[in-house]
């Protein structure tokens, strides 16, 4: 791999707990790694409507590092063949790449065991599996699935659908006007009628992270298993699943600097065992004849045709670029990115900022007084910079603030000050056209 | 920067500032929704027919400056004219901003609709443009339920 190296060296360096103005300087120099880190993506060097590209819609899909775009073509160009059925050359190494994926998963989000992950398409697959195939098992006339107010369309409607066939009932765990989990009220909302828990663990619309190790906690203690989507937290920081304890984990490759149409599910062995095939077909056998199938083990159960190789090998390359770079710097200076951006938009007229969780990944929702968010995107387009305006996929966020859609800015760690500050210019151009 | 001044010239921005015939029709004999889910936009558009003629015609709700523009300029052009000038005027917006509308013949007949011509360099945007026609198209017609772009 052929990324510059941007250890921290949180470990070497000497204890400067007393003495600031080194830490200072620590600091520094590792922001200054995590500014390297800009070059290895080939597409911001692009420009856009004759601007240098800003881009500030990270929350819908990171770029890719070169070693990723890389490991996808060595593949196509050397490895290209289907999976865990030759015995020739080519789909052994196929084989022992796509299977060296899971094991990358696993190390990533410290699961206890290979079988645990699951190759999905991404995140919104993930969760239609559990829904489908734990939830069509489980839940019953009556019973309840607990979602959170600040979901994204595919942790809702998937339990939504579920709960009309079942005639179960959705519940919603309310948030406050930050934008934070009402956790007195998660409380009172998990009963012995409660069957899951579906919880975002950062949400994408407002950036609120939320409580999910206590929330995971609480809904143990009455029994109830959780799953967690991890869409927009696994660009961002470390996730330990046996940590969070949490029972199942999605999260989609190509927000994590991945390609897209690949994706994780985790889930305890004990669940996955007992749960039914959410697809069938090839792979996902042991052996047919017409009057039986007995279906393949763990992982091989829930994935059914042949996968996306060349995707999953390229989320290896991600995790890889991952695990070489440190997810802790780079949450830091995303955080400083965050804290200046929220700062600088202080000085738009009537710009009110949506999601203000005191716990926050780096989004940044706003609205304008009197000018429309797509409005707002189509100027800032003009100077190059890309943001996602609209309802993010949350319209019931939308509604429990009071507003149509807003104008989003997410950041990863690979933007900069100076693009804030080139959007903070394009913000009052905004002003200027439409004011 | 000058497609950008394209898209949004005076006339827009001052139909979006100062809409023309934003209010709730009361005698209204037809009204409908209509919204675009992937923005938000969302308006409902009031006529009242005195038999082929749109004798008034109004609109309510919210969106970008774009929609909201679109839908002033319709109403306040639609007022008094008969329902197979409305269908021409319609057809005529939509060769205008997806671009197809070339004649300088048609450019004159377009009046103050040609303020939308700096729609078609903007792809994202002509749905947004053509949201109030397609609603008061769907009312004409005499469609009960809401329409939607997607």
């Amino acid at each position: 791999m052929h990324t510059t190296t941007v250890h921290s060296n949180k470990a070497d360096a000497p204890n400067v707990a007393n003495q600031p103005g080194q830490a200072n300087q620590d600091l520094l120099e590792r922001f200054e790694a995590v500014r390297l880190c800009r070059h290895h993506f080939p597409l911001l060097r692009r420009r856009v409507n004759g601007k240098p590209l800003v881009y500030f819609d990270n929350a819908a899909t990171s770029q890719k590092p070169q070693v990723v775009i890389d490991a996808t073509i060595r593949y196509y160009e050397e490895e290209n063949s289907n999976i865990h059925r030759g015995v020739h050359y080519l789909s052994e190494r196929a084989t022992q790449a796509y299977e060296g994926v899971r094991v990358k998963v696993q190390h990533l989000l410290n699961a206890a065991h290979q079988r645990e992950i699951i190759f999905v398409r991404g995140t919104t697959e993930g969760i239609n599996l559990v829904a489908y195939s734990y939830g069509r098992t489980c839940v019953g006339a009556g019973d309840e699935v607990l979602i959170s107010a600040m979901e994204h369309h595919s942790n809702i409607v998937p339990w939504q659908i579920l709960c009309e066939e079942k005639g179960a009932n959705l519940r919603v765990i309310p948030i406050n006007d930050r934008g934070e989990i009402e956790l007195a009220e998660y409380e009172k909302l998990l009963t012995p009628r409660t069957k899951i828990v579906a919880l975002t663990h950062v949400s994408n619309a407002l950036g609120t992270i939320n409580p999910v190790k206590t929330m995971v906690a609480m809904a143990h203690a009455h029994g109830i298993p959780v799953l967690l989507d991890g869409a927009q937290a696994v660009p961002h920081m470390k996730v330990d699943v046996r940590d969070l304890d949490c029972d199942f984990y999605v999260f989609s490759a190509h927000k994590a600097f991945g390609p897209t149409g690949v994706g994780v599910l985790y889930g305890v062995t004990k669940l996955l065992d007992a749960m039914p095939p959410y697809q069938s077909g090839g792979d996902m056998i042991k052996s047919v004849t017409f009057e039986k199938t007995v279906y393949n083990d763990l992982p091989y159960k829930f994935e059914a045709g042949t996968p996306n190789i060349g995707g999953g090998i390229g989320m290896g390359a991600a995790i890889d670029y991952i695990n070489e770079i440190d997810l802790a710097s780079l949450a830091e200076f995303e955080h400083e990115l965050l804290d200046y951006a929220t700062k600088r938009v202080a000085e738009i007229p009537g710009l009110r900022i949506i999601g203000t969780a005191r716990e926050k990944a780096a989004v940044l929702s706003f609205v304008i007084d009197g000018i429309h968010p797509h409005d707002i995107g189509t100027i800032l387009d003009d100077e190059g910079i890309a943001i996602r305006t609209g309802h993010h996929c949350a319209q019931p966020v939308m509604q429990r603030f009071g507003v149509p859609a807003t104008a989003r800015a997410s950041f990863a760690f690979y933007n900069t000050k100076e693009e804030i500050d080139v959007f903070l210019a394009a913000l009052h151009r905004v002003r200027e056209v439409l004011g | 920067m000058s497609a950008l001044r394209d898209l949004y010239q005076q006339v827009i921005l001052d139909h979006n500032r100062n809409p023309k015939n934003f209010r709730v029709m009361q005698n209204a004999t037809g009204s409908i929704e209509g919204y675009n889910p992937l923005c938000g936009d969302h308006y409902t558009i009031y006529v009242r027919m005195d038999g082929d003629v749109i004798a008034d015609i109004s609109f309510t709700g919210a969106g970008c400056a774009i929609s909201k523009a679109s839908a002033s300029v319709m109403s306040s052009m639609l007022k008094g004219k008969t329902l197979g000038d409305a269908e021409g005027m319609f057809r005529d917006f939509r060769g205008l901003v997806t671009g197809a509308l070339a004649s300088e013949e048609e450019m004159e007949r377009l009046g103050k609709l040609a303020a939308f011509a700096g729609v078609s360099e903007f792809p994202a945007r002509v749905k947004c443009a053509s949201l109030p026609w397609h609603t008061l198209h769907a009312a004409l017609d005499g469609t009960s339920h809401a329409i939607s772009t997607e």
